[in-house]
């Protein structure tokens, strides 16, 4: 995606309070693990949803607990904002920095302190990555359920910030239901225990809160993750078909055959071409859209339920059915779907990555009035679809060197939101609010139940400094709201200068 | 009768924050028992009834508080779907509000998870009188603080729940349960092992003599878990687990009190004398004695859990319910109580003493 002009100087806060707060973090850190040259910043000024950019005041990177508390201690005593930070693979700008603002990123807590097999759970700090716990506890026969696309990179606090989902949520959850405990450091700078190494805990579900609160809450240290059994068999369908609304209706009968797949994924035809070109792993181009159903579990229950969903695709017409005969042509047909993002990323100079969800049964409306929204906006669009959970990911495609089409492809954004809402959806189903879907929170909730968020958001944090102004908009914006012609313009008002 | 009677409840919310009157919330009134009687006029939910809507292709239900959990389960069966968390209903016209309240889940729970899992969304009246909707009816939605959940497990304090819709899942095609006759300590050992195993595993208990081990699944699933595992076959299978699951298991006919210790499943059996009945792969221990209060709960604390006093019998009448958590996090639900409950007129009492 491209770049959006750097926040200028004098939104920063004058050099005496930054000098002065370097000292200070100084004395708790060492002098590497405190930045504040423009160059070191430069890094950390976005999260993957680069069109929101703002270099921070300073950048930490503690090593130990006691430091993040330190940190945050002296930065609340000191009224500066605080933003926790993972990997910077969001993408709804939730790690986007604030100018006044210090940015803690737990780059290194990167250790897995305890694997317990017997347990099924494995304690890890918040800057390991996702993948890398399967990979650490791979050899007892377990693995880490969630599995954004972004496994390589995303850490796991990211994951819990955001309630991250993957292709296997339908399924095994998101990662709300894959987390047993976390530590969180509060903007009091407390060491909190939420949930605990038993299956609940006494009192209000304060973990089920922490997951997804995309770092307003808490800043996450430890989690304690549930590891799930590897599936003695994964077996992986595909079916191509000339019509999306097929697809759409194969995905009901094979839930309504009482079938819950592992991983229920559609591409459509632009989605499909692209990541064909990019990975090469055989798909049927020629399809208007093609399904990928993962089926796991015992040898018996696979062999069984993978002949009636070949049944059941060849009863909505599906054009071809294939079955992956090995590992290997099941970890192709997964590679062109994971490959999807940046695959259909090289249509276009940019794109811009949607996440709405919706109930599946309204799946070809969706379709055919995002078609239709498509030639309104003069703006193409591919389509990536979590199908068994009816999370969407409309992928549009657009020049941010065309003046115009950035604005453009926001206000087209902005309407596929709408229409998730308008047939009951949610505006996101795991990307989080950030302060992308800012806007589109108004449309989804009142001012009563925005009002009750920050309640919530003052019970954890009464100063609001732990990230700022993300995912809960305040109400008042709410009457700006909806006098404003397109959604555009709230945003370019938030990052100063850029797109008139 | 099916009916909506949100704003009638609303009225009396906003009556009762006008006045600052506490309001005792009552569904059918079939887990009273749990936790302390809330002082306060009685907000009964039960007649606001009626499943809002169900597609059993979409995988969720949405229905109103007092809708009888009978009435809901007979309704996702009828369309060969369930609740995967098992809710124990401890009487004959519990209402889903009270089982969302009350956070308890059944004997699957290890397997399937719990009641807030299977959350996705819930309509509340809040402490100053406004109708509020959190979540949704789609399975991923992670727009706002997760309000829906939250609501799961606390025992009305927070606001009266008025609608839920839940998550559900196909029934599944066959189950056995699979008896073997060991000691406890083997027995926490076997069932966690099985547990970290692909297998179509649904349940696991062990009542002091033999371990219990159900499957659930394919049928071809099942049948080759059994050879794989062994064991003797449960004659009444679905008996069983409905009378564990019910507290109608000859167990839990006593009249000492019972105490629910909720543990890291694989921990060691703990010293206190009693009978015990393990539940949850050992995550979930039932507890009969006459032993002090401090003593059950200081251990399960040591043990990384806490122990609810769950049904308190004549000895134990003034002994708190639920243990209460660290000081930091009992902050929390004090702030959260008032973020929700500003004039505290929701349950008073019911979880903690003073929130
Ligand atoms: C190509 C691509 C594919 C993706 N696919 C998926 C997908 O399939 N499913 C999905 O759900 N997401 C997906 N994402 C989005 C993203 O990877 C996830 O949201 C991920 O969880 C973010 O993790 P992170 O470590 O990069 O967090 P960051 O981007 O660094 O931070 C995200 C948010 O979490 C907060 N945060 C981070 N760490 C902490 C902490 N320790 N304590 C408190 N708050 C913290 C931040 O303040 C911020 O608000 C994808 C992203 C990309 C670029």
């Amino acid at each position: 995606m491209k770049k959006k002009p750097f926040a200028s100087a004098d939104e920063i806060k004058p050099a005496l309070d930054k000098n002065r707060l370097v000292a200070k973090l100084r004395e708790i850190l060492p002098r590497d693990a405190v930045l504040f040259d423009e160059e070191d910043l430069r890094p950390y000024e976005c999260d993957a949803l680069s069109v929101y950019r703002k270099l921070p005041m300073i950048v930490v990177l503690p090593g130990t607990i006691e430091q993040v508390q330190a940190i945050i201690r002296l930065c609340f005593a000191e009224n500066v904002p605080v933003i926790a930070r993972g990997a910077g693979t969001g993408l709804s700008g939730g790690a986007t920095p604030v100018g006044d603002g210090v940015i803690l990123s737990l780059a290194k807590f990167m250790s897995i302190l305890k694997i317990d097999p017997l347990a099924r759970s494995a304690v890890v700090q918040p800057g390991v990555r996702n993948l890398a716990i399967s990979q650490a506890v791979a050899a007892h026969g377990l693995y880490y359920a969630p599995d954004p696309s972004s496994q390589i990179a995303c850490t796991i606090g990211g994951n819990v910030a955001e309630n991250s989902g993957g292709v296997h949520c339908l399924k095994y959850g998101l990662t709300v239901h894959n987390v047993r405990k976390v530590k969180i450091v509060t903007m009091a700078g407390e060491l909190i225990t939420l949930g605990s190494d038993a299956l609940d805990s006494s009192g209000y579900d304060l973990l089920a809160l922490i997951n997804g609160s995309e770092g307003m809450l808490g800043v996450i240290v430890e989690v304690t993750v549930k590891l799930t059994p590897v599936p003695a068999r994964a077996q992986v369908v595909l079916a191509a078909f000339d019509d999306v609304v097929n697809a759409g209706i194969a995905v009901g009968k094979v839930i309504g055959a009482g079938i819950i797949p592992a991983g229920l994924e559609m591409m459509d035809r632009l989605a499909v071409q692209a990541a064909e070109d990019f990975a090469q792993v055989g798909y049927p181009t020629d399809a208007a859209a093609i399904l990928l159903c993962e089926l796991d579990g015992t040898h018996e229950e696979v062999a069984e339920q993978i002949l009636i969903v070949r049944e059941m695709m060849q009863q909505c017409h599906a054009t071809e059915v294939r079955t992956a005969r090995d590992e290997a042509e099941r970890e192709a047909f997964w590679k062109g779907r994971k490959a999807a993002f940046p695959a259909i990323g090289r249509l276009a100079p940019d794109y811009y990555c949607m996440d709405g969800t919706i109930p599946r049964k309204h799946l070809p409306y969706v379709l055919r009035r995002m078609a239709e929204l498509s030639i309104e906006y003069d703006l193409r669009v591919a389509n990536v679809f979590h199908a068994g959970d009816g999370n969407l990911h409309p992928l549009i495609l657009y020049d941010a060197n065309v003046p115009g089409e950035l604005a453009r492809t926001e206000a087209f954004g902005g309407k596929i939101l709408e229409l998730c809402i308008e047939v009951g959806g949610s505006i996101t189903g795991e990307h989080g609010v950030g302060i992308e879907k800012l806007d589109q929170m108004h449309l989804q909730f009142n001012d009563e139940e925005l009002i009750q968020f920050h309640a919530v958001k003052h019970a954890f944090d009464p100063t609001d400094l732990l990230n700022p102004g993300k995912a809960v908009p305040t109400p008042k914006r709410c009457s700006e709201y909806r006098q404003l012609p397109t959604q555009g313009q709230n945003r370019s008002s938030q990052n100063g200068a850029q797109q008139a | 009768m099916n009916q909506d009677l949100s704003e009638r409840l609303q009225q009396q919310v906003l009556n009762a924050a006008n006045t600052s009157q506490p309001l005792q919330i009552k569904g059918s009134g079939s887990k009273i028992f749990l936790g302390h009687v809330a002082a306060g006029a009685t907000l009964d939910v039960s007649a606001h009834r009626g499943i809002v809507s169900y597609d059993p292709v979409e995988l969720v239900i949405t229905a109103r508080a007092g809708t009888p959990l009978r009435e809901l389960e007979q309704t996702l069966s009828d369309a060969n779907q369930m609740l995967p968390f098992e809710p124990p209903h401890f009487g004959l016209n519990t209402t889903l509000g009270g089982t969302i309240a009350c956070g308890l889940s059944g004997p699957a729970r290890p397997f399937n998870g719990s009641v807030r899992d299977y959350v996705l969304g819930v309509k509340m009246i809040n402490g100053r009188g406004e109708i509020l909707s959190f979540g949704g009816q789609v399975m991923k939605n992670v727009a706002g603080y997760d309000c829906s959940r939250l609501m799961s497990g606390a025992m009305g304090t927070l606001g009266v729940i008025l609608e839920v819709s839940l998550k559900v899942l196909p029934k599944q095609a066959a189950e056995i349960t699979l008896v073997n006759k060991t000691s406890l300590p083997q027995a926490l050992d076997t069932m966690n092992h099985w547990a970290g195993k692909s297998l179509p595993l649904s349940a696991a208990c062990y009542d002091g003599e033999h371990c219990y081990l159900r499957l659930s699944g394919a049928k071809t699933a099942v049948e080759s878990a059994r050879l794989l595992i062994g064991g003797e076959q449960h004659a009444a299978s679905h008996a069983f687990w409905q009378n564990v699951k019910e507290h109608q298991h000859p167990f839990f006919q006593s009249e000492q009190p019972l105490w629910r210790l909720s543990l890291p499943a694989e921990g060691p059996p703990l010293d206190i004398p009693g009978e015990w009945f393990i539940d949850w792969c050992g995550a979930q221990r039932w507890l009969l004695s006459n032993s002090s209060a401090e003593i059950i709960r200081q251990q399960a604390q040591q043990a990384g859990g806490h122990a609810t006093l769950f049904r308190r019998g004549p000895a134990a009448a003034h002994t708190e319910t639920f243990q209460l958590p660290a000081d930091g996090v009992m902050q929390l639900h004090h702030r959260l109580k008032q973020a929700f409950d500003p004039a505290a007129i929701f349950n008073p009492g019911r979880l903690y003493p003073g929130l």
